[in-house]
């Protein structure tokens, strides 16, 4: 996969003119949109007020600041990866969600969307999950302010990711299984689609990635937009002057989206976003979507889909349950077809292998979804950014959770038949 | 065999006046496209004419339906994982063109938007549709959809809901054609039971911002129901109770199951007039 393989560039529009077309209706360049069912205009309707009350009320964002501060654990650090670095040929800055409260980025979204449901009054959240990332930050988030909480998560994401179910329950949370479809993540957020659409007056569907009905994915982007806040910053601090390019894996797109942000205006810096390739692009068992998949509409906006000439959605395929989806959010089809962003791919072969090696090298267990990042950089970091580049990574949440499922599909030994007995192997 | 093009709504308008001139409310009845096998769905519409359905709305199935309920939901994946393609499925509305009523699709926008809102139209138009129904296609974001549904003849059915704001009621009554889709309930199709305070008073919302036939679907399930709901609206559509009587049973009594479900509805909607 070669970063010349992407679309060809155009004149990006300013930052301005981006901001007209969200503001405007919703849609980036032509992605984005509301097609949902009627009957959810009028929470989304709803939603947009209390965003923009919001976005004018200073307590909110004094309230949201002391939340990231202490009780999320912010900011996080900006660490340099001197081991990951030698080996990969370029200069590797991690930027460490995974040191953030719940293990990943996803509460910066959730505690934001959190304040926003007290602010409308509603007394329940649901939330989809893939790896189950989303929905233990939404289930925190729900004990923090008293919230009821429901999550649906796909049930063969549920017997993959079996450790995050458990701490969902712990937090009070009821997790659904949803059985239906390709039992993955699409599957997941049709669910709650449906359970939004049955309890809209009391519920707030709390959607986990920066996809979606507008004004979702302009609402996420501005909730974990406080990644490149902070990036920025510390990249002035710790290094100077500006890094070459900025990584992180995309699946619905948070991670990337809040990890660009405040770099998207900043020029000469390359923005790539590396998607899941399962077996790889053209495999069939791909979750690629930038790079494989066509303009179509999916849970609620246009975006670029994996769809079929007949326009049903194609499974996804991917290691990772998080990255595990035929859709991505539409401000990253944008900017692929701006040609400001460029999304390449990593295969689960490249995936297991940036995984391990962040192990090895830096003491630090990835979870599988940046380890799709790590394994495109030191496969293609050095090729393609050239000997030495300055780069940001996202390591966007750790990896505990992943560690039986990686053991049992990359059938490594690491001694775990020795610990437990031969009859107790990892992931059963 | 030439395709003759009619005029989709002038066709709905026209079942609605014989139903209303028979003193009763249309009746229009759901069933999925090729459930559970074309064959069998081609008798299954075949027997909810004959039994007294005035429209028929025909399923194409997606693979992501969010509006549905488990019931729909499986008898779509059904035919899905019988690999049956959309050109199937219209083939076989082509094999109903002897039914003497308007038929409507009833898909989601994805299905339109990935063959082109042209060649859709035009598929549809060609099979001898009067119209479409697209549950995920909000009027805001309809318009490219409707310059080729009006190039075709192609009516299209919006939905409203009881918290549709009244400027969206206003846009939903001027972008219809054929009747106004008014949902029973807040929720997916084939679940939970209509709420009739609610849904009375969103269709007299509706009838205060245009002139087309409003007709009630989603939570209308029986007699009795479809015999309420008949005593304030235009039309009552019933979909998932239809799907499960062609489901539940061996496949060569799915007709006789759906006929017999149909006249009862059909007994309901004139039952209180």
């Amino acid at each position: 996969m070669s970063m010349t393989e992407t679309p060809a560039s155009s004149v990006a529009p300013s930052v301005d003119e981006r901001a007209d077309d969200v503001v405007r209706d919703g849609y980036f360049g032509r992605f984005g949109g509301q097609y949902v069912p009627e009957s959810l205009s009028g929470a989304l309707a709803q939603l947009v007020d209390a965003w923009a009350d919001a976005q004018a009320d200073p307590a909110f964002e004094a309230e949201l600041d002391d939340l990231r501060r202490n009780y999320g654990g912010r900011p996080t650090p900006l660490y340099r990866a001197s081991r990951l670095s030698e080996e990969a040929g370029v200069e590797v800055w991690l930027k460490r969600e995974d040191l953030a409260h719940t293990g990943s980025h996803k509460l910066n979204n959730v505690v934001g969307q959190a304040l926003l449901t007290r602010r409308m009054g509603k007394p329940r959240v649901i939330a989809e999950t893939g790896a189950g990332q989303h929905g233990v930050a939404t289930a925190t988030a729900a004990a923090l302010f008293g919230l009821d909480c429901t999550v649906y998560m796909g049930a063969e994401d549920v017997r993959r990711q079996r450790l995050n179910v458990v701490r969902m329950q712990l937090l009070g949370t009821e997790v659904v299984p949803v059985d239906s479809g390709t039992r993955t993540l699409k599957d997941a957020i049709n669910e709650a689609m449906r359970d939004w659409v049955s309890n809209v007056d009391d519920t707030h569907y709390l959607i986990g990635s920066a996809m979606g009905p507008h004004p979702f994915p302009t609402i996420v982007r501005e909730l974990q937009k406080i990644i490149s806040v902070e990036s920025t910053q510390q990249f002035t601090d710790q290094v100077g002057g500006r890094p070459d390019a900025v990584i992180a894996c995309v699946g619905g797109g948070s991670n990337a989206i809040g990890s660009f942000a405040e770099w998207i205006g900043i020029d000469g810096v390359k923005l790539i976003g590396v998607e899941a390739a399962g077996e790889g692009v053209g495999s069939g068992r791909s979750a690629a979507t930038i790079s494989e998949g066509r303009e179509a509409v999916l849970h609620g906006s246009r975006s670029i889909v994996l769809v079929n000439d007949d326009g049903q959605v194609k499974p996804a395929h991917s290691v990772s349950a998080g990255l595990d989806y035929p859709g991505v959010g539409p401000e990253h089809a944008w900017l692929a077809s701006t040609g400001r962003g460029i999304y390449v791919s990593a295969t689960d072969a490249d995936a297991l292998h940036g995984f391990r090696r962040t192990c090895e090298l830096e003491g630090i267990i990835p979870a599988l979804e940046p380890a799709h990042a790590v394994g495109w950089l030191l496969r293609h970091g050095c090729d393609e950014l050239g000997e030495g580049a300055k780069i940001v990574l996202t390591m966007s949440g750790r990896g505990d959770k992943d560690v039986d499922e990686v053991v049992e599909v990359a059938g490594w030994d690491v001694g775990v038949a020795k610990a437990f007995g031969e009859d107790t192997g990892a992931g059963s | 065999m030439t395709p003759v093009t009619v005029n989709g709504s002038e066709q709905i308008a026209a079942a609605f006046e014989r139903a209303a001139a028979e003193d009763r409310a249309a009746l229009i009845v759901y069933l999925t496209a090729c459930f559970p096998d074309p064959a069998t769905s081609r008798a299954c519409f075949e027997a909810a004419v004959e039994a007294g359905a005035d429209i028929l709305e025909i399923g194409v199935p997606f693979s992501d339906p969010m509006m549905d309920g488990p019931i729909i939901q499986q008898a779509n994946q059904h035919v899905l994982d019988a690999g049956t393609s959309v050109g199937e499925q219209l083939d076989l509305v082509r094999s109903l063109g002897h039914l003497d009523v308007p038929k409507l699709v009833m898909t989601y926008v994805t299905i339109a938007d990935t063959r082109g809102y042209a060649s859709f139209a035009d598929e549809l138009a060609d099979a001898g549709l009067a119209g479409v129904i697209l549950p995920d296609l909000p009027v805001p974001e309809a318009d490219a959809w409707l310059a080729e549904a009006r190039r075709r003849d192609l009516a299209t059915v919006f939905l409203a809901s009881s918290i549709s704001s009244d400027e969206r009621l206003d846009a939903i009554g001027q972008a219809s054609s054929g009747w106004v889709y008014a949902t029973g309930l807040l929720g997916v199709t084939g679940v939970k039971s209509i709420a009739g305070d609610i849904t009375r008073d969103l269709v007299g919302r509706v009838r205060a911002r245009t002139d087309l036939p409003v007709a009630v679907g989603i939570g209308v399930k029986d007699r009795a129901s479809a015999a309420e709901v008949a005593t304030y609206a235009d039309g009552v559509i019933v979909g998932s109770s239809i799907v499960s009587a062609a489901a539940d049973g061996d496949p060569a009594g799915a007709p006789a199951r759906v006929a017999a479900l149909v006249r009862e509805l059909r007994e309901g909607v004139a039952a209180n007039r």
